[in-house]
């Protein structure tokens, strides 16, 4: 028994399995990524089943790397089409020991197995189930709970993806120069959406959504570091995600509730955080095209540097939504649009350009048109309407800490 | 202080679907436990015993029959065992109260028997 072993690394065990998931899938072939799956979960269940007896071993990642290895090699000596791949497998996988010291083939085999994931010919829902399964190392169940959706259905697109692979003759093999925009595009979606997911949180459980958030980063960076392209458009993704999620920690109060951004603690924000995605925003203006995630990141960037809610360039808001809205002509733009409108320009401003929103059927149910109505019916005075707006929003579907939070506000009008 | 064995039974495929995650958390829970075990002195070992194998041998009328066993799905098999130390049956169960194996499985107390051995 170890004397005092060490703690696990966080996150070690889903890291770490999907890193050796994707050294595998590449020396086997995506047609075998079940087999790879398979090895690495049985890797996973012996250390559960002997580390509580033995101690956690001194070096956690390179004792389940070598039980990977020696699970994979009995396969192949199980089955003559991959005899062959034994030698590959050998010297594929010890440098996967270190957990703190990734090297450079490493983080190929990984890049490769995110670009194979979300390949453009599988549908975007398959991609984001495949990349957060293989290549982030969440369960059907994690994935299913983070996207509020019944784990048979995630569980039948990971079927289906991984038949598709089969049958499309999709390859983790490093796409040609040619097509790698055009995969790292669907890479770009693929993390956005991941992210969002963890950071709208609507409902659900937080730490799993807490996960997709780091998760969609840290994949956002093996992008930027492993590519050789430049990547602007990835550095705009980051600089989004990272000013974004530095201002989590005050987003909600003490008790769970929700914080608007006027109320919220700036000095709750991470600082660091925020550094970080300014460089990656600084970084974003390399190239010569201007994508979602550029006037995203620059909204972002302006709610994070400016001194408080008051002292946001709200006229220059504006004119970052007019923009966005070209690229992305989405009722969601509108509504943040005619926020900022409402800043700049007064209540009354912002209710009209509410107004043309209205006719929108996706948002019909939407809680937070009726909310952002009432706001500032609220501070046109008009408190009756404030009531009726904040009661429309109360008949929507809405997370714990919004319907409370939309409660107090009406009993406050009361 | 007499010792007792804490046997720990579980279903060989309990983990088949448990996320990575939730494996770590599973583990760290088992090595804080032995953690607080090992610093109150209380411990004295601990092993695994190998999953997968293992054999019944049993002799009827001079006949040897040796079976591959006791390893069958979803039945409870010892998975390894924990030695402790504890003034009496209550106190160790005490111990065991608090290891995070009976969120998985069962878990069998029996005490060491000393053998003792009186001179001249």
């Amino acid at each position: 028994m170890t004397a005092d072993p060490e703690q696990l690394v966080d996150h070690l065990f889903r890291r770490h399995s999907a890193k050796i998931v994707a050294t595998l899938t590449r020396v086997f072939g995506s047609r075998h990524l079940d087999l790879a799956e398979d090895v690495v979960q049985d890797a996973l269940v012996k250390a559960l089943q002997q580390w509580p007896f033995k101690g956690i071993p001194e070096n956690p990642a390179a004792w389940l790397t070598l039980v990977a290895k020696n699970r994979a090699l009995d396969l192949l000596r199980r089955d003559a089409s991959l005899a062959s791949k034994a030698a590959e497998l050998e010297s594929a996988l010890p440098h996967l020991a270190s957990p703190s010291l990734p090297s450079g083939a490493e983080m190929d085999d990984q890049l490769a197995l995110i670009l194979m994931c979300c390949h453009p010919a599988l549908p975007i829902e398959y991609q984001i189930a495949l990349t957060l399964k293989t290549a982030c190392g969440f369960s059907t169940a994690e994935i299913a709970r983070a996207f509020l959706t019944p784990q048979p259905t995630i569980a039948q697109r990971l079927v289906r993806a991984k038949r598709q692979i089969r049958d499309h003759n999709i390859v983790i093999d490093p796409p040609s120069a040619d097509d790698l925009p055009a995969r790292i595009d669907s890479v770009l979606r693929v993390i956005y959406l991941v992210f969002n997911e963890g950071y709208s949180a609507t409902s659900g459980d937080d730490l799993v959504r807490t996960d997709l958030c780091e998760e969609a980063m840290r994949l956002g960076l093996l992008l930027v570091d492993q590519s050789p392209l430049q990547l602007p458009a990835a550095h705009a993704l980051l600089a989004l995600m990272m000013l974004q999620a530095a201002r989590l920690p005050a987003r909600t109060l003490d008790d769970g509730s929700l914080a608007v951004l006027s109320e919220q603690n700036r000095d709750l924000w991470d600082r660091k955080l925020i550094a970080q995605g300014m460089r990656h925003f600084g970084a974003s203006a390399s190239g010569n095209t201007v994508t979602t995630y550029h006037l995203q990141a620059e909204i972002a960037a302006e709610h994070t540097t400016a001194a408080s809610e008051a002292e946001t360039d709200w006229p220059k808001l504006v004119e970052l939504y007019d923009e966005l809205y070209k690229l992305e002509p989405t009722p969601i733009v509108l509504l943040n649009r005619a926020i900022a409108i409402s800043r700049a320009q007064g209540p009354h401003a912002g209710l009209s350009a509410l107004e043309a929103i209205d006719a929108h059927q996706s948002l019909r149910n939407y809680h937070l048109l009726p909310a952002v109505a009432a706001e500032l019916w609220k501070q046109a005075g008009d408190r009756r309407r404030a009531a009726e707006s904040y009661e429309r929003a109360l008949e929507c579907p809405c997370s714990g800490p919004e319907r409370a939070f939309l409660e107090a506000q009406l009993q406050r009008l009361q | 202080m007499p010792n007792y064995l804490l046997l720990l039974y579980s279903e060989p495929d309990a983990f088949n679907e448990t996320s990575p995650a939730e494996m770590q958390a599973i583990i760290q829970k088992y090595r804080d436990w032995r953690m607080r075990l090992q610093s109150a002195g209380v411990i004295v070992g601990g092993e695994k015993l190998q999953d997968g194998s293992g054999r019944v041998m049993r002799r009827t009328g001079g006949e040897t029959s040796v079976l591959d066993g006791p390893y069958t799905e979803s039945k409870e098999i010892i998975g390894g065992f924990f030695e402790i130390q504890a003034e009496n049956y209550d106190r160790a169960v005490a111990t065991a109260n608090d290891c995070p194996h009976l969120e998985y499985g069962t878990i069998e107390i029996r005490e060491v028997e000393m053998i003792v051995t009186k001179q001249g």
